[in-house]
């Protein structure tokens, strides 16, 4: 039976997935109100960012094709220690001015 | 003559020693009738998670019966005995009574989340029993990482608890979720270190290989690394909730922990899913500690499966003999205990086992003399470790102050008024 | 019970994800991320952009293991969907006079034409570049091994300046949320 499905992914669509991650991303980062709102916009980009690199990995001539996937873990990591200290900042905001909203936190000293 | 017997049947369809010899017997009868390659893939698969999931859906039943009947037997009482023999059909009835019940949603309740969260905690405990190794071919899903899958999947089902918790709109059950939260994260790190030591040993993440390697060296992967087990067998009891550890759901802690606006069959589905997740957690301590499918050559004669799943019943009775033994503790002694003697145990545990294993590594000595000295090591060290902690970090023990000895013609003052009655002459003390 | 095959071998002038199954599975997953990726940004109630911006990193795992990162999509579950999301529902419920809705501010226009400039800036430079592809090389075999041995040889400084890196981010957000010693009483 022939297989009428041959098709294949090629390299492009994976890159405009990453590529649309990355905009909705960037809107959420922009565009929201909420401290964690942004954050989770930052989240997405960092995912975005993977999805591309790994692409590259596993796509393109490389003399070490895994580094791609080396730098995503890297990525990774950074992207929760950076996670865990924005959402602490946004507490200790939060202990003195009772709001997270960004518009409402915008100056140093009251 | 029974082992020659064996030996003839190895490999035919009906050789239920071993279940891919059946699977590949109806791949090659799809692949002769001209079926696609996919479709091969798509029908093993499919008879794998069929076997698996009825399994666990088996037991899941099973269990309910097993746990009372344990349990009470374990507390001088019966247990359940009304409904058929030995209370064998309590857990129809309360399948039944589950299913039949109302389901109540709160109407503050968040629909969707409140729907899902039950779904969310027991996918990851099925997810899990893929992939176990059921016997020397028969894996369902061989991945190379499935140390660190088990790992991912119990780490889901945080996100699970704080949904059901949150959406039911109610204080208690977010005061429980915070708190089941606070311990499964809490427990996680000393899950990963001690699997970590395990890991490091067998040099392979992968569950199949970790048996093989028990099967190669004939030695159980508990009496190389004791500690690990110890480690792992509390952690792990802490995760899913059960006494020592079910401050977030006793009845006369915090009324049901975050499960307490859930009824009927969502309820059943909470409760279903703690008795999976006890079993797919017994299991893997069966696989990584006690030999899996493996049994010093009695895979020959009986089925490996049969053998995991009586190691999996095995250890599931010491989680229920635990439950049945020990008294609960509470939420801030649970996370001390995680925080100050299960994770730096584990650590020296990790430290000691990477340089047992550069020592194999690096020097020629063979399995055969140093496993049996590392055996010797790791199990004195165990012993000294627990009881250094047990002697130096396990608050004193209190004695009653020489002063409070409660003498019989102590001299209690009375109340005011009780006072001015025996002044005036009346009361029951009046001569 | 080993499942037979698998992705068929191909050599030389084939393209490099064509097996029927994993095809099927990239779309359907592309399609559901961008979609709970968009949930995210026009939900309207805070903790479910949360749950599902989880959905999004379980997701995106699924991706990875598409591109043959079986083990750093093991590790996406762990840390994002297993510990990033929890930790952002704890800063939902550490701060609950805050505003709850998903509200943007008045600057979404702007940031909208912004994320379709940059989206349709990555679209033609994908299109338009000639990608050196390594037609020959198929999906990698198991690469948590491999990647072990990066981390050890070629990758060991930037791995021993990431747990530094982490240990910092910790003792940085202890500092940052530990009550003074004063107010603990009052």
């Amino acid at each position: 039976m022939p297989d009428l499905l041959l098709v294949s992914v090629p390299l492009q669509h994976v890159l405009v997935l990453g590529g649309i991650l990355f905009a909705i991303g960037l809107f959420v980062a922009l565009s929201k109100r909420n401290a964690i709102g942004i954050l989770m916009g930052i989240e997405l980009m960092l995912n975005a960012v993977n999805v591309t690199l790994l692409a590259f990995s596993r796509y393109v001539v490389s003399p070490r094709p895994l580094d791609g996937q080396v730098f995503a873990v890297f990525v990774i990591t950074v992207a929760a220690a950076e996670a865990a200290v924005a959402l602490a900042l946004a507490v200790a905001v939060y202990k003195h001015r009772e709001t997270v909203n960004i518009d409402e936190i915008d100056m140093l000293r009251w | 003559m029974m082992l020659s017997l064996l030996t003839i049947i190895t490999g035919y369809w009906f050789d239920i020693r071993d279940l891919s010899n059946l699977s590949r017997k109806i791949e090659e009868l799809i692949g002769d009738a001209g079926g696609p390659d996919w479709l091969i893939f798509v029908v093993s698969g499919l008879l794998g998670a069929i076997g698996i999931i009825s399994f666990i859906g088996g037991v899941a039943v099973i269990n309910i019966w097993v746990e009372r009947r344990v349990v009470g037997r374990m507390q001088s009482r019966l247990g359940p005995n009304r409904l058929g023999p030995f209370g064998l059909l309590q857990p129809v009835a309360d399948a039944i009574k589950l299913m039949q019940k109302e389901v109540l949603q709160p109407a503050t309740a968040s629909g969707l989340i409140f729907t899902l969260a039950p779904i969310m905690f027991t996918v990851p405990g099925i997810w899990l029993t893929a992939v176990l190794p059921w016997g020397r071919n028969m894996t369902l899903a061989s991945l190379d990482s499935g140390v660190l899958f088990l790992l991912a999947a119990s780490s889901l089902g945080a996100l699970a608890v704080f949904m059901a918790g949150y959406s039911s709109n109610n204080k208690y059950a977010l005061f429980g979720s915070m708190r089941v939260i606070a311990m499964l994260v809490s427990y996680e790190i000393p899950i990963v270190m001690a699997l970590l030591g395990v890991v490091l040993f067998t040099g392979t993440m992968d569950l199949g290989g970790i048996v093989l390697f028990q099967e190669k060296y004939r030695v159980f992967m508990v009496m190389l690394q004791p500690l690990p087990f110890f480690i792992y067998f509390i952690s792990v009891s802490a995760e899913l909730n059960r006494t020592p550890a079910d401050i977030a759901e006793a009845e006369s802690e915090i009324v049901g922990g975050y499960h307490t606006e859930y009824s009927g069959m969502k309820f059943g589905l909470f409760y279903a899913a703690e008795l999976i997740n006890a079993v797919v957690v017994s299991a893997i301590i069966s696989t990584l500690f006690l030999g899996g499918w493996w049994m010093y050559k009695l895979d020959e004669l009986v089925p490996g499966w049969m053998i995991y799943i009586g190691k999996i019943y095995g250890v599931y009775f010491l989680f229920v003999w635990t439950r049945g033994t020990l008294p609960r503790f509470r939420i801030d002694q649970l996370l001390a205990f995680a925080w100050k003697w299960m994770t730096p145990m584990a650590i020296l545990n990790l430290v000691l086992v990477a340089a047992e294993v550069l020592i194999w590594e690096e020097s020629g000595w063979s399995a055969g003399l140093l496993l049996p000295a590392y055996i010797v090591i790791n199990n004195a060290l165990a012993v000294v470790t627990i009881y250094g902690f047990m002697t130096l970090l396990a608050p004193k023990f209190q004695r009653f102050p020489a002063r409070l000895r409660f003498y019989p013609t102590i001299d209690v003052p009375s109340l005011p008024a009780v006072a001015a009655v025996d002044a005036a002459g009346g009361g029951p003390r009046a001569s | 019970m080993r499942p037979a095959a698998g992705p068929a071998h191909h050599d030389g002038e084939q393209s490099l994800i064509d097996d029927t199954g994993i095809v099927v599975a990239f779309y359907i997953l592309a399609a559901t991320t961008v979609v709970c990726a968009l949930m995210v940004a026009f939900v309207r109630e805070l903790i479910q952009a949360v749950l599902f911006l989880a959905l999004t990193f379980v997701g995106v795992a699924g991706i990875y293991i598409v591109l043959s990162a079986d083990f750093v999509a093991v590790v996406q579950v762990l840390i994002y969907a297993g510990a990033v999301a929890v930790l952002m529902t704890f800063a939902v419920m550490l701060t609950p006079a805050a505003d709850r809705r998903n509200s943007e501010t008045p600057f979404w226009g702007p940031a909208l034409i912004l994320s379709g400039l940059v989206l349709a800036v990555i679209v033609f430079v994908a299109y338009d570049t000639t990608w050196h592809l390594d037609k020959g090389r198929g999906a990698f075999p198991a690469t948590a091994a491999s990647l072990g041995e990066a981390f050890l040889k070629p990758y060991v400084v930037p791995f021993e300046v990431a747990s530094v890196l982490l240990m910092t981010a910790m003792i940085g957000a202890i500092v940052l949320t530990k009550e003074d010693e004063g107010d603990a009483d009052a």
